[in-house]
C-alpha cells in the first residue's frame, strides 16, 4: 500500500483510474467504427512513447533505434497473422503469398512455430528483447554514451532497414507482411475484432504506464537516474552502471516491441518502412513535446504529433515535414522540457504570485553533456 | 610515315595502279575480283577511297571507261586516284557489288590500310586482318610488322598474328602465338582458348598436341588472372571515389564534431545542398564546358553560409544539450529536404559531367579509370590538404585547435569563441558543399541525396575518432573500399551490415576511435 502511495498520490491515482476507464471502456463503447483502428493506432505509439521516455528521459539514452524493436515485434505478429491463414492465399498454397510469388518451397527455419499464436506473441516480444540486449551489452560495456550511442542506434536500425528490404530476407522484401484476415479466429474487418483491439491496446498502455511508474519510483530507478546525471560518481558509489543502462534499456525495447505487435493487426500491413531511421527520431520528438522524464507527458506528446499528423497530412500535404521540423527545432530551442514541464512551469508562476514571491525554476532533466 | 609511302612508291608506279583501279568499276565480276587482287599485289594505300567507294557503291564508270568516285552530297565526280572533282563524261554507269567481291575486297582495304600513315587506321586493319582469316594475312601481318614503330599497333599486329598462327597447322607455330597471348593477356582471345581446350565431337581435345595444349591452359590462366585484376582494381577505384565522398562529409563532421561536440543532422543535407548548387550552375551557364569550376566557390559558399546561419540561429542555443541539438538538426535537415523538393521538385536532376571530365584513360586492356572517379579522387586530396594547411597552418586554425582543446583558456586569451564556433560550422558544411560537388558527377541528384550519406559519414567519424582529420581520412578510405570490396561477396546489404559489426566490435577494444587524442585533453 505505501509503494502504491510512492507511485502516486491517492488523488492522482483516482485521476489515472478515471482516464484509464475513460479510455478502456468508454472510448470502445462510443466511439464510431471508422475512428476505432485510429484511436487503437495512437494507443501504440502511446506505448512506444513510454518506452522511449523510459530510456531517455529516466536513462539520458537517446535511442535512434526504437522503431526497429516496434517494427521487429510487429513482424512477429505478421508472421503469426500470415501463417495462420496458410492455404487461404491467393495462391492456396501453405506458404506465404510473397514465398509462393518468390518461387520458394520451404518454409524458412525462422518461420517455424509461428502458426501459434502463444509462441508467435512470446517471439515478438523474446526476439527485439534479445537483440536490444545484446546491441545494448557491447555498447554500454564499453562505455559508449551520449550522441556516439545515438549515431550507432541510429547506424543499427539503418543496416536492419536494407536488411528487411531485401527480398532474400524472408520477410516480404519491401511490401512487407499484409492481407491479413484473422487473429485468433476473429476476422480482423469485423467491428468487434478491432474494438477489441483496441480495448487490449489501452490495457496494454495503462499496465506499461504503471510498470514504468513502478520501476522509475523504486530505489532502482532512482538508481537510473543518478546515473543518467553522472555516471562517474554512481559507478565510484558501487552502481554497476552497464547493468542498470542495460536492463532498462532491453525493458524498454520489449515494450517498444509489445506496441509494434499490437500496431500491426490494427493497421493491417507491416513493411520495413516502419523500422526506418526516421521513424526513431520522430519517436524522440513525441517524448520531446510531451516532456522527458514524464511518462504521462510522453504519452500526451505521441498523441498530439500523431493527431497533427494526422490532420496536416490530410489538409496540407506539402507543410507536413516542414511543420515537424518546425517542431524539432522550436521543442528542442523553446521548450526543453516539454508541455509538461510548460504546465509546471506556469503553475509555479501562477502560485508564486499569489504568495508574491519570485518563481524557482523547475530542475533540469538534461543529461549532463557528455564529452565523448 | 615517309617511309611508307616511298615504299609503296617504289614498288609500283602509277600506271598498273590507274589500270587496277579502272578495273574495279568494271561490269564483270571477275574483272573486278581480278582488280582487287591487283591492288593486293600492288600494295598502295592511295587505292583505299577507289576501295572504300566500291564498297559503299559510290563507285562508277564514266564513258570514258575510267573510275570515279560519286560524292552524293555535292554531285560531284572525283577522279578515283587522286580524288579531285573532275568533269568526267557522261553517263556515269552504276557499278553491281556482288557479296563474293566484297569477301575479296575487305582483307586487301585492311591491308592498304596497314600501310596507312595513321596509327589508328593501322590499328582497326590489324583487327580486321587478324579475324577476316585470309590466306596471305599471316605474311601481310608479318610484313607490317616489320616496319611498325608505333608501340600499340605493334603489339595489335603481333596479336593479330598470333590469332592467325593459332590457327596454322605448325604445332610450333601455335605454340609462339600462345606465348605471345600468355604475355598480353588479351580477353579477346579467351573463347578461342577454351574453344581449343574442349574436347571435340569424338571426344578427343580439339588440340592435338600436349605441348600446346598446356600452353593453351597457361594462356586461359593468365588471361583470367588478369581479367580478376582488372576487376579488382576497378572495384578500388570505385571503392575510392566512395570513400573520397565519406571523406567529404566526414571531413567537415570530424571537425565540427571535434570543436562543437554536436552532430549535425542536417550534415549530409549540405552535400545535397552542394550538388543542387552545382545543377543551378550548370542551368545558369547552359551547360558551358567550365561550369563545374565555377560551381566549387557557389556550392562552397552557399553551403557555408547556410552553415553559419543554421549556428547563429539554432545550434548556438544548444552546446550545452548535444542530444537535443541531434533533434533540432534532425528537424532542419527536414525543412531543407522539403525546400529543395518544392523548388525543384522530388524527380532526381540530372548534372552533366563536362566533357574533360567524361570518359576515361585505359590504364590497360580492359581496365578504364573514368576521368570522373580519378578527379573526384583528386578533388579530394587537394580539398583534404587544404583544410589540414587551414587547421595547422593559419591563425585561424591555431584558435580553431585551442577552443577545441580549452574553451575557456582560449576565451580568456581573447580568442573570439563564438565567432570561431560560427566558422568552423561554416567551413564544416562548407567542405561538405564540396563534397555535393563531387558527388553529382558520379551519379544522380535527388532531394534525399544526403541522407543515404549521412549514417556512413557518421560511422566514419565513430572510427576515426573525434576532431581528428588523420582519423577521418583512415576510415573514410577503410570504410569506402571494405564496403566496395565486400560488395561482390557478399551483397551490397549484407557487407553494410558486416561493417557496422565491425565498426561495434572495433570500438569495444577503442572507444575513441583509431585516432584518439592522447592525454588529458579528452575529458
Amino acid at each position: 500500500m505505501d509503494r502504491l502511495r510512492q507511485m502516486h498520490s491517492t488523488r492522482a491515482w483516482s485521476l489515472l483510474a478515471a482516464a484509464a476507464l475513460l479510455i478502456a471502456v468508454v472510448v470502445p463503447l462510443v466511439a464510431p467504427d471508422y475512428l476505432v483502428p485510429l484511436l487503437g493506432k495512437f494507443l501504440c505509439f502511446g506505448i512506444a512513447a513510454l518506452a522511449m521516455d523510459l530510456v531517455w528521459g529516466y536513462a539520458g539514452i537517446l535511442s535512434l533505434g526504437h522503431a526497429l524493436f516496434f517494427a521487429l515485434g510487429g513482424y512477429g505478429m505478421g508472421m503469426y497473422l500470415m501463417r495462420s491463414i496458410a492455404g487461404e492465399g491467393v495462391y492456396r498454397s501453405e506458404l506465404p503469398d510473397f514465398m509462393v510469388f518468390l518461387d520458394w518451397h520451404r518454409l524458412p527455419w525462422y518461420w517455424h512455430g509461428f502458426q501459434s499464436f502463444p509462441f508467435a506473441a512470446v517471439m515478438s516480444l523474446a526476439a527485439p528483447g534479445l537483440l536490444a540486449l545484446v546491441f545494448g551489452w557491447f555498447m554500454f560495456r564499453s562505455r559508449i554514451r551520449g550522441v556516439y550511442l545515438s549515431i550507432v542506434t541510429q547506424a543499427l536500425t539503418y543496416a536492419a532497414t536494407l536488411l528487411f528490404f531485401q527480398n532474400a530476407t524472408g520477410f516480404g522484401g519491401n511490401n512487407g507482411l499484409t492481407d491479413f484476415k484473422r487473429i485468433l479466429g476473429a476476422p480482423l474487418r469485423e467491428p468487434g475484432t478491432r474494438r477489441a483491439l483496441y480495448a487490449a491496446s489501452a490495457i496494454a498502455l495503462v499496465g506499461a504506464y504503471l510498470l514504468c511508474r513502478f520501476i522509475v519510483t523504486s530505489r532502482f530507478g532512482r538508481v537510473v537516474r543518478a546515473v543518467r546525471d553522472a555516471e562517474l560518481k554512481s559507478r565510484f558509489c558501487g552502481y554497476d552502471s552497464t547493468h542498470y543502462k542495460l536492463f532498462v534499456w532491453t525493458l524498454s525495447a520489449v515494450l517498444c516491441a509489445l506496441a509494434g505487435a499490437l500496431y500491426v493487426p490494427q493497421v493491417g500491413i507491416i513493411n520495413p518502412s516502419e523500422m526506418q531511421p526516421s521513424n526513431s527520431i520522430e519517436m524522440a520528438i513525441w517524448v520531446a513535446v510531451g516532456g522527458r522524464g514524464t511518462l504521462l507527458g510522453a504519452v500526451l506528446g505521441a498523441w498530439i504529433v500523431n493527431g497533427g499528423k494526422s490532420w496536416l497530412t490530410a489538409a496540407i500535404p506539402a507543410a507536413w515535414l516542414y511543420a515537424l521540423g518546425a517542431l524539432f527545432v522550436a521543442v528542442t530551442l523553446f521548450l526543453p522540457e516539454g508541455l509538461v514541464g510548460l504546465g509546471a512551469r506556469l503553475k509555479s508562476k501562477l502560485i508564486a504570485r499569489r504568495a508574491g514571491q519570485v518563481p524557482v525554476a523547475p530542475p533540469s532533466v538534461d543529461p549532463p553533456a557528455s564529452a565523448p | 610515315m615517309t617511309a611508307a609511302v616511298s615504299w609503296s612508291t617504289a614498288h609500283a608506279g602509277p600506271v598498273p595502279l590507274q589500270d587496277a583501279i579502272d578495273g574495279l568499276a568494271s561490269a564483270s565480276d571477275d574483272t573486278i575480283t581480278e582488280s582487287v587482287t591487283k591492288l593486293g599485289a600492288l600494295d598502295d594505300p592511295r587505292a583505299i577511297p577507289a576501295l572504300d567507294a566500291l564498297m559503299d557503291d559510290r563507285l562508277r564508270l564514266g564513258a570514258d571507261s575510267h573510275a570515279y568516285i560519286w560524292d552524293s552530297k555535292t554531285h560531284d565526280a572525283r577522279d578515283a586516284l587522286t580524288g579531285q572533282v573532275v568533269n568526267a563524261p557522261r553517263p556515269l554507269k552504276e557499278v553491281e557489288v556482288s557479296n563474293e567481291i566484297r569477301r575479296a575486297a575487305d582483307p586487301v582495304l585492311a591491308q592498304l590500310h596497314l600501310g596507312s600513315p595513321d596509327a589508328e587506321v593501322r590499328l582497326a586493319a590489324a583487327k580486321a586482318l587478324s579475324t577476316a582469316g585470309s590466306d596471305q594475312a599471316a605474311a601481310l601481318l608479318h610484313r607490317a610488322l616489320a616496319r611498325e614503330r608505333d608501340p600499340k599497333v605493334h603489339e595489335a599486329l603481333a596479336l593479330a598474328i598470333a590469332r592467325v598462327d593459332l590457327a596454322s597447322p605448325d604445332p610450333n607455330a601455335r605454340l609462339a602465338a600462345l606465348d605471345i597471348i600468355a604475355r598480353s593477356a588479351n580477353d579477346d582471345f579467351l573463347s578461342t582458348l577454351q574453344q581449343m581446350l574442349a574436347p571435340g565431337d569424338n571426344g578427343a581435345p580439339r588440340e592435338p598436341d600436349g605441348r600446346v595444349r598446356a600452353a593453351a591452359a597457361h594462356a586461359r590462366d593468365a588471361i583470367v588472372s588478369h581479367q580478376h585484376l582488372v576487376g579488382f582494381v576497378g572495384e578500388l577505384l570505385h571503392g575510392l571515389s566512395l570513400a573520397s565522398v565519406l571523406l567529404f562529409a566526414a571531413l567537415g563532421l570530424a571537425v565540427t564534431f571535434g570543436l562543437l561536440g554536436v552532430i549535425n543532422m542536417a550534415h549530409g543535407e549540405m552535400l545535397m545542398l552542394g550538388a543542387y548548387a552545382t545543377y543551378t550552375v550548370q542551368t545558369a551557364t547552359h551547360g558551358s564546358r567550365f561550369y563545374l569550376l565555377a560551381a566549387i566557390p557557389v556550392a562552397f559558399l552557399a553551403t557555408a553560409s547556410v552553415g553559419v546561419l543554421l549556428e547563429r540561429t539554432v545550434i548556438r542555443h544548444l552546446y550545452k544539450r548535444p542530444l537535443e541539438t541531434l533533434l533540432a538538426t534532425w528537424g532542419i535537415s527536414l525543412g531543407l529536404i522539403q525546400t529543395i523538393r518544392l523548388i525543384f521538385g522530388a524527380q532526381n536532376v540530372s548534372v552533366a559531367n563536362p566533357d574533360w571530365l567524361a570518359g576515361g584513360v585505359e590504364i590497360t586492356h580492359g581496365l578504364v579509370l573514368p576521368w570522373a572517379r580519378v578527379g573526384v579522387v583528386g578533388f579530394v586530396v587537394v580539398v583534404s590538404a587544404a583544410v589540414w594547411f587551414i587547421l595547422q597552418r593559419t591563425r585561424f586554425g591555431l584558435q580553431v585547435r585551442a577552443v577545441t582543446q580549452n574553451r575557456a583558456m582560449a576565451a580568456c586569451l581573447g580568442i573570439p569563441t563564438k565567432r570561431v564556433d560560427a566558422l568552423v560550422f561554416g567551413l564544416g558544411c562548407g567542405i561538405a558543399g564540396l563534397g555535393g560537388v563531387a558527388l553529382s558527377q558520379l551519379g544522380n541528384v535527388g532531394p534525399e541525396l544526403g541522407q543515404s550519406y549521412i549514417i556512413d559519414s557518421f560511422m566514419v567519424v565513430v572510427l576515426g575518432g573525434v576532431g581528428r582529420l588523420a582519423g577521418a581520412v583512415a576510415a573514410a578510405l577503410g570504410l569506402g573500399v571494405i564496403n566496395k570490396l565486400l560488395e561482390p561477396l557478399s551483397g551490397a546489404v549484407l557487407g553494410k551490415i558486416l561493417v557496422l559489426v565491425f565498426i561495434i566490435l572495433f570500438i569495444q577494444r577503442r572507444p575513441q576511435g583509431l585516432f584518439a587524442l592522447k592525454g588529458r585533453l579528452e575529458t
